[in-house]
């Protein structure tokens, strides 16, 4: 049963007792459903989703949903140009057709600082997209055609959109800055140099992703609403306290007086961290027309202005000895920002990964006349990883190691970035019981030794990312007279079941039914603070907030049933919504006759996210395996098979986590094979503005899947909880692992992503 | 209707002048409920409205006798004129089936057809499932295994499955995997949506 592990060739890293330890995979039934104590509570079990019947019976409200009786519809007019200054704007055709309420552009709205130096509307347009004027109208029909009768004069200027050029021949400056959006980066450790002359073999290859674009299903959009000085927003958002701080920043008034809401989301992504200019524009046509205003975009503003995942060029130069040791990884790379500052930052995986003496990476970033690069799933993450784990696969073939092999050599036991310990790291777990599902060891082979024109290759990448969450995050829990309870967050759900896990953790603190509590989210008037819903934070940052607000009612609810029964505190017993005195048939109260005895009626407590431990790092850590097809003659790639292995520390909810892991690594194989934002050098326009020539995955491209998550239910260091966040670490590896599986399957290295059908052929046709 | 029918020579201009100007007229607008505000807004915008036609068909079991701008598309009046929002949009042109309801039981995508087409037919959207409060299997079936995350595209995969159910009682994976791959979910919860349809097949 055990496998035989002939792939690790040499006996460095662990006795062979110590392999079969770590390799056991839970007996019986699935493998990947793993028993735990937590099982046995609610906290940890797959309970359903709190909001899906809102969402499967067409209830839940979105922001794309909320009408008003009177409410205006406003859209943007935006540049048709990728570089200009606008000469002069005339509004008064526009303004003249019916059903026009008000326009605003930059002659008739005080400056607003954005983007650094620039301002909500600034008349140095630069990007096709950048905003001009906005009109509100009593629908959006007329809205639209009101943005054709708004004349405006440009001078148009020249204009630059690739970054590689911009590079190498300079281009137009539209920033005091210069071309770089920021210093470059260096970050050096030991020293490449003498890393680079003690290795006996160097690779060395230059990698290139394209740009991505996040297209959650519901569009930004903002609808604002003022009753006198007070300001209500619905905003499909990812942090309803960023959104307010953004507001009250930019119009001046106080956070107090401004009130966001997001109860319901349709995606995110990265894609909407922060307050956009449309909502303050929203708020601003609102205050002048005294409506509430809808401002929304659509799937064409999507593609062109909320941002995307920036494109990165990776050059990679990696030393190792003969055995495969590591002693020096250098990169130089840069991306697009865009228009606006921005980070196009890949270099973390490299830093961090694996463990190396000698490290560099020089990390820049360049404007280009295209929109604004945005943090999307694990930023910088899929990109750096692909390119790292490629070339570590090139370095094994060379070497003649197998993959997994190189990975085990090179465990990094302590964080290479801050020297510091992990809080926990059971990624070698990962590696061996994920290697084991997968059958690694039967399916790999040599790269390119599979025959015929359809090849199979199998291929791994691994992840890391800082997942532990942290302050401040506070959660309220308000229980009921009648023992119910409430529990209330400034956090929102994206999808990611938020709603879900705090229900469970209230139900597992206050040891009450699932049921009987009811989640309120979405709301900065009634919500504590919480970071935004971005950077897998939200579960470790909020789970031990809810804990604790569960526990200080607790000890309430003991506190008073003393003081009632006049017995000393620690004979009561609470179980199941029962207090009992043991040995005293006479002291026995349900939750309600409780709460009632002790008179306070509702009983209100709030939990706070204690401060990380100092003096070590949290990640969540994990390896994927990919087996693929190549049809060497068509150039297509068919994933078969992903197998995920990851620590994450516990499980909130598996369920809801198999969902999360299965999206995001849907997403890193559309990232590998299909997504690429288009962009026309001559025009300086993105022409893959729709669903259509934006490739998405559909049901028909999703492989098999299986997600193996390795037992780390006692990490109290990470925090309270145990728990690590889940949002990004199933994306990091995908595209990486499949890269991989494509060299095994063809011996042929496709260097840039997505890999098309026509680049894959290119790779091949070269190789000839 | 005779409301909109005797307002509808009130140019939206003239209208706001007698009623004293932009704010007292919001005022005016605010008390009117959204349908007769809606069409008012549209029948007296002479410049750009051909003007509004009848338009009679049944939407979840109900008899709707509505006017409607002949430009508008199916999913508009669903949404902004009958004031189901169940059914979500997207990309508003075909691409990504959102906007999916039944039209005489079969899945089509509303954003991508005139509600002057549905003239006479039998519209059904991801409300017309429940009844009363009790979700329909297929809804249930997406809740008991998972088969969303944001929840945005989740009335259009259900109404094509629904649509997919109708042709196919008994579908197979192959039948499933065709029948949904109309319908784009950007949160990818495929394998979940997969299972939640399958689940269905007796």
């Amino acid at each position: 049963m055990m496998a035989k592990l002939k792939f690790i060739r040499s006996k460095y890293f662990l006795e062979e007792g110590e392999v079969e330890q770590l390799a056991q995979v839970p007996s019986g039934g699935n493998p990947t459903v793993k028993k735990s104590k937590a099982d046995d509570g609610v906290f940890g079990a797959p309970v359903k989703r709190y909001d899906g019947y809102d969402k499967v019976s067409g209830t839940a409200r979105y922001t794309f949903d909320v009408q008003f009786p009177d409410m205006l519809h406003a859209r943007t007019l935006r540049s048709p140009h990728p570089h200009a200054k606008i000469l002069s704007i005339d509004t008064s055709r526009a303004e003249a057709l019916p059903g026009v309420e008000a326009i605003i552009h930059h002659g008739n709205v005080p400056e607003i600082p954005w983007y650094g130096n620039s301002r909500l509307f600034d008349p140095h347009l630069r990007y096709v997209g950048d905003e001009i004027a906005v009109v509100a109208a009593v629908d959006e029909r007329t809205a639209d055609e009101a943005l054709k009768l708004i004349d405006v004069e440009y001078e148009v200027l020249p204009f630059a959109v690739d970054a590689e050029k911009v590079l190498e021949k300079g281009a137009p400056v539209f920033h005091e800055s210069g071309v770089l959006a920021y210093n470059p980066w260096i970050y050096e450790r030991g020293s490449v140099l003498e890393g680079f002359k003690e290795a006996e073999v160097i690779v060395e290859e230059t990698f290139r992703t394209q740009v991505a674009v996040h297209n959650p299903t519901e569009a930004h959009i903002s609808v604002a609403k003022w009753d006198g000085d007070r300001l209500t927003v619905w905003d499909s958002t990812q942090g309803i306290y960023s959104v307010q701080e953004r507001i009250s920043e930019a119009l001046r008034i106080p956070a107090s007086s401004v009130q966001v809401f997001c109860p319901t989301m349709g995606g995110g992504f990265g894609s909407k961290l922060e307050g956009g200019k449309y909502t303050v524009m929203a708020a601003l046509l609102a205050q002048r027309t005294g409506h509430p205003v809808r401002l929304g975009m659509d799937r064409k503003e999507m593609n062109l202005v909320v941002g995307n995942r920036p494109n990165s060029v990776q050059k990679l130069r990696v030393g190792a000895k003969r055995d495969g040791t590591l002693t020096a990884m250098e990169l130089t790379a840069f991306g697009t920002n865009g228009a606006y500052p921005g980070w196009a930052g890949c270099n973390f995986p490299l830093i961090g990964t694996y463990k190396c003496p000698n490290v560099k990476t020089d990390m820049s970033s360049v404007y280009t006349n295209l929109g604004r690069s945005r943090p999307f799933r694990a930023p910088g993450r899929p990109q750096g990883t692909f390119a790292m784990d490629s070339i570590l696969d090139d370095l094994a073939a060379k070497l003649e190691i197998d993959p997994l092999e190189l990975r085990l050599k090179n465990y990094a036991e302590i964080d290479q970035y801050s020297n510091q310990p992990y809080t926990s790291k059971k990624l070698r777990e990962a590696y061996l019981q994920g290697a084991k599902q997968f059958g690694w060891t039967e399916k790999w082979r040599p790269a390119g030794t599979d025959s015929g024109p359809v090849k199979r290759g199998v291929g791994l990448a691994s992840q890391i990312w800082s997942g532990g969450g942290g302050p401040p995050a506070g959660v309220t829990v308000k229980l009921n007279v009648d023992g119910s309870a409430d529990v209330i967050a400034g956090s929102q759900d994206l999808g990611t079941g938020t709603y879900t896990f705090l229900s469970q953790v209230v139900a597992e603190g206050l040891d009450i039914p699932v049921e009987n509590i009811r989640v309120i989210l979405g709301d900065t008037a009634t919500g504590p603070k919480c970071p935004v819903s971005g950077g897998s934070l939200t579960a470790p940052s909020l789970s031990p907030a809810a804990w604790d607000a569960a526990n200080q009612i607790r000890e309430v609810l003991l506190d008073g049933a003393a003081a009632v029964w006049e017995v000393d505190k620690k004979r009561i017993a609470y179980s199941k919504g029962l207090f009992t005195v043991p040995e005293d048939d006479t002291k026995r109260a349900t939750l309600p006759e409780m709460i009632d005895a002790i008179g306070m009626g509702t009983i209100v407590r709030t939990g706070y996210r204690a401060k990380n431990v100092e003096g070590y790092t949290a990640q969540s850590f994990g390896v994927q395996f990919a087996e693929v097809e190549v049809d060497t003659r068509t150039g297509k790639i068919r994933v078969l098979k992903i197998l995920a292995a990851h620590d994450i520390g516990r499980t909130l909810n598996r369920r809801l986590l198999e969902n999360q892991f299965h999206g995001g690594i849907i997403q890193g194989l559309s990232f590998a094979l299909m997504e690429e934002r288009i962009v026309d050098e001559e025009s300086g326009r993105v022409l893959s503005t729709n669903l259509h020539d934006y490739k998405l995955p559909t049901i028909k491209d999703v492989p098999e899947i299986e997600v193996l998550i390795v037992e780390n239910d006692n990490d109290t260091k990470v925090n309270s909880m145990s728990v690590k966040g889940i949002g990004e670490p199933p994306i990091i590896p995908t595209a990486g692992a499949i890269a991989n599986a494509v060299f095994n399957a063809t011996g042929v290295r496709v260097k840039e992503l997505p890999m098309t059908p026509d680049r894959v052929l290119m790779a091949l046709l070269s190789e000839v | 209707m005779d409301d909109s029918e005797s307002t509808k020579k009130v140019s939206r201009r003239s209208f706001l002048k007698t009623a004293g100007g932009t704010a007292l007229g919001s005022t005016l607008l605010a008390s009117l409920p959204p349908a007769v505000k809606d069409s008012f807004a549209e029948e007296t915008n002479d410049e750009l409205s051909p003007g509004t036609v009848p338009l009679t068909f049944r939407v979840n079991g109900e008899r709707k006798w509505l006017k409607v701008d002949p430009r508008d598309t199916l999913l508009h009046v669903l949404r902004n004129q009958i004031g189901l929002t169940g059914t979500k949009m997207t990309c508003n042109r075909g691409q990504c089936g959102a906007c999916t309801v039944l039209l005489d039981g079969e899945a089509v995508y509303s954003c991508h057809m005139l509600a002057l087409d549905a003239e006479g037919r039998d519209v059904t959207t991801v409300e017309g499932l429940l009844a009363g409060e009790a979700l329909h299997p297929i809804q249930q079936a997406f809740v008991d295994h998972d088969g969303l995350q944001c929840g945005f595209c989740t009335s259009g995969q259900i109404m094509a499955a629904q649509g997919l159910l109708n042709r196919y009682p008994n579908p197979t994976r192959d039948q499933v995997l065709e029948g949904m791959s109309g319908n784009l979910c950007r949160c990818s919860a495929y394998p979940n949506i997969l299972k939640s349809v399958l689940s269905m097949a007796k």
